[in-house]
């Protein structure tokens, strides 16, 4: 069988978030650098995408321009019918590293996004939050007293604080050890199947991508295209030793030209 | 982070050539509308910058104030980074002469004056004491901070190729501190440069800020007094740049990643 | 037992820098007595001379009119410097057209602009506070410009994304990123603030410690009650500086100081 699946979204889903014909060329000091090339690819509501790549590829930037901080040079981005313009609090951003405002507190970086609230229902879900990503105790306590992996679960819990319809996550796990990336997948995961909330995930790890994702979409070197799109048909919690799982993964692994062996 | 899309090429000349521009029309139109007799306009300065030249008089001062910081900042240089560095390498010895050192340091220069005369006289070495306190200070303090900052793993890793205590100092220590211990040259550097010509409007009859005083004094040349001013900025300037050259030097260089 | 033993070399090391003051003073009062001129007093003279002025009730006064000067002058540089070096960090093309200007303006010795601020405002203390605003205005206002630039884009690209409009954005991202190294810019300012006024003092003005330092030399060689305005100016230097730096202990504002 092939692994290749259609670039649309099942029929029985509605798609979420589109992305039509877009390329991206960047212009500095004269020179253009062709970053991403035709990109095609639908989303449907509430599914988990992984965008795999090696570094460098484009794929963060095509996050970013899913995100409204880029815009395409050609092509469009549409998220529910409506074309991306700018940044929107539906769709929040959660950044490689170092996203949290060092100078808010655990509360303050959750409720950034809760000013609107009425005090009772803003305290209320923070802290719903706080006890949701497993900061009890850490309400009061500034980022630089925090873990990597602490600091991370925050940022997730200030995006999923303003109840966005979607979550862009920009190798969110990559500066942690790989105990605590482990068990960061396990709780998004847990999060991810609690709200249903549409996820795209930007990683270079291959085991991450197949563990996580409903499907992989795996890109090329730049200028970047889709080479491929693997579904994940593999029910929750996954099984990572189950031969389905490892001839997904070693099918992604020759797709991307890896030699399987150390 | 800036707000706006990288400028083209023209706006790199356009923008200042602008501002500087505009700001030299202010000058001289608020002088003739106010019609002050004293204050001179920008044409009248470059008249005055043209005679100092051509009397050879900015040389010599330009030269004096530059002898001066030479000397004292050299002096400050040769004394306050081998203590510095001793201070950073013992912090027993720094928390014993710490106290000391931040009494002193706050002290303006300029409130020396009256006892760099009782030692020097009136005088050139008057004015180049006073540098030297200037810079002393903040090159200690550079020192000592550059050291106890260099991350303790430079250290064991210098002990773990059996380096001798000086081969520590000399190959480990102060490569790694030298960023630090350059921009605290570099600030110094700007405080001498502030403190001589203060000095020399006080302690001598020499130099860009005798120059600034006298022209004031005798027969109020406001011309010569903004042009003898706008030399003292760009000689401050020319000094600085020639600072930052220095940090950018490859072997240096690594410790400015967080500013560019 | 052992702890008991800690505890006193604990004491002995804190009585360390102690002794040394004690050591530094003993020599100053030997150093003196061989000095031929006599004008030079010992520590107590020192004491004797600060003693005077409280009984004159010249002490209070003085510390009170150059702390009114920096005072003004540094509020009155705050108040114009930051808000404008932060709008021109934000916006790119103005940066680059006034830095060439500012470039020039900066290292001009605040001292230097003395005959003008006597020509603008006479003697008195509306020319000390102007030159006190004018060595605090060209750092304060780069220290913005470099503290806007130096904002991590991830903090602005957050901010947008929680859909806030721009005066908030300002509030909630731009202000509280800029403040830490703000406070380390005040800081700074604020010593060359009081270094200025002193000089200022010397000059342009009759009231203050730094006419204290040269009229207590003037007339009559009252060196005891010069060391004693320099002391008196280390010390009030240090509280400012002090002050500064537990602001920089602020929890919400330690963040920007420990990168890495």
């Amino acid at each position: 069988m092939s692994l290749t699946q259609p670039v649309s979204v099942p029929a029985a889903v509605t798609t979420k978030l589109s992305v039509e014909h877009v390329s991206m060329v960047f212009e500095r000091d004269g020179k253009s650098t062709h970053v991403l090339n035709d990109i095609n690819l639908e989303v449907g509501d509430g599914e988990f995408v992984c965008l795999l790549g090696p570094s460098g590829c484009g794929k963060s930037t095509l996050l970013n321009a899913m995100a409204g901080f880029l815009s395409p040079t050609t092509g469009e981005i549409k998220v529910s019918g409506e074309v991306v313009r700018k940044p929107d609090p539906r769709r929040i951003f959660v950044f490689q590293e170092r996203g949290v405002f060092p100078w808010l507190t655990v509360e303050g970086n959750i409720g950034f996004g809760l000013s609107k609230l009425p005090r009772a229902e803003r305290e209320q879900r923070i802290a719903h939050y706080v006890k949701m990503v497993g900061l009890e105790g850490f309400e009061k306590t500034y980022p630089q007293e925090l873990s990597g992996g602490m600091k991370q679960r925050l940022e997730v819990a200030r995006a999923l604080a303003v109840n966005p319809d979607m979550l862009l996550l920009d190798e969110p796990f990559g500066a942690l050890d790989s105990i605590t990336r482990l068990i960061m997948r396990g709780e998004l995961l847990r999060i991810w199947e609690a709200e249903r909330k549409t996820i795209v995930f930007v990683t270079h790890d291959i085991d991450e991508a197949v563990q996580l994702a409903d499907r992989v979409v795996v890109m090329s070197a730049r200028p970047a295209i889709i080479q491929q799109i693997v579904n994940i048909d593999i029910a929750h919690p996954r099984d990572i030793s189950s031969p389905r799982y490892l001839e997904l993964r070693d099918g992604i692994f020759q797709q991307i030209g890896l030699a399987h062996k150390v | 982070m800036n707000s706006l899309s990288e400028p083209r090429k023209w706006e790199r000349f356009f923008w200042p050539i602008l501002a500087s521009a505009l700001l030299l029309a202010l000058w001289y139109y608020s002088v003739r509308w106010t019609g002050t007799k004293v204050f001179p306009s920008p044409r009248e300065v470059g008249k005055g910058m043209g005679e100092l030249l051509r009397h050879h008089v900015l040389w010599r001062d330009i030269v004096d104030s530059l002898r001066r910081v030479a000397a004292g900042f050299g002096a400050a240089v040769v004394l306050g980074v081998p203590l510095g560095l001793t201070l950073g390498w013992y912090p027993a010895a720094n928390q014993v002469v710490n106290p000391v050192m931040q009494i002193l340091r706050p002290i303006s220069p300029i409130a020396w004056i009256p006892v760099a005369i009782i030692f020097f006289g009136v005088g050139d070495r008057a004015a180049m004491f006073l540098i030297f306190l200037g810079a002393f200070f903040p090159i200690v303090v550079a020192c000592v901070s550059g050291v106890s900052n260099v991350p303790s793993v430079f250290r064991r890793a210098g002990r773990n190729f059996g380096l001798t205590a000086p081969q520590l100092l000399a190959k480990v220590l102060l490569p790694a501190a030298l960023p630090q211990i350059l921009m605290g040259l570099r600030i110094a550097l700007g405080i001498a440069w502030l403190v001589v010509v203060a000095a020399e409007m006080i302690a001598v009859d020499s130099g860009l800020g005798y120059l600034v005083i006298d022209s004031r004094n005798s027969g109020k040349r406001y011309d010569l007094v903004v042009a003898a001013i706008l030399m003292i900025g760009v000689i401050g300037l020319v000094l600085d740049l020639a600072f930052r050259r220095l940090e950018k030097l490859r072997s240096v260089r690594w410790g400015f990643r967080f500013e560019s | 037992m052992a702890d008991e033993h800690a505890a006193r070399t604990n004491i002995r090391v804190q009585l360390r820098p102690i002794a040394f003051i004690a050591v530094l003073l003993v020599l100053w009062s030997i150093g003196i007595r061989r000095e031929p001129s006599h004008l030079l007093p010992g520590p107590w003279g020192v004491v004797g001379g600060i003693a005077d002025l409280v009984r004159h009730g010249l002490l209070l006064k003085y510390v009170v009119a150059s702390l009114f000067r920096v005072t003004w002058g540094f509020v009155l540089a705050v108040v114009l410097a930051i808000p404008l070096g932060l709008a021109v960090g934000w916006y790119r093309r103005a940066e680059m057209a006034l830095n060439p200007i500012l470039q020039i303006l900066r290292p001009i010795s605040p001292l230097a602009w003395i005959p003008i601020a006597i020509l603008w405002f006479g003697v008195g203390d509306l020319a000390a506070i102007f030159l006190i605003f004018v060595g605090c205005f060209f750092p304060l206002m780069l220290t913005a410009i470099n503290a806007v630039q130096s904002i991590p884009a991830v903090y602005v690209n957050a901010g947008r994304n929680f859909g806030l409009s721009s005066a908030a954005l300002v509030y909630r991202v731009l202000y509280p990123a800029v403040v830490p190294n703000l406070i380390v810019g005040l800081r700074i300012t604020l010593g060359i603030a009081w270094l200025v006024v002193v000089a200022a003092e010397m000059i342009a003005v009759s009231s203050g410690l730094g006419f204290l330092i040269i009229d207590a030399r003037n007339a009559g060689n009252r060196y005891d009650l010069v060391l004693a305005g320099m002391l008196i100016i280390g010390v009030i230097g240090l509280l400012l500086d002090m002050g500064m730096r537990s602001l920089e202990k602020v929890k919400s504002f330690r963040w920007g100081y420990s990168e890495d």
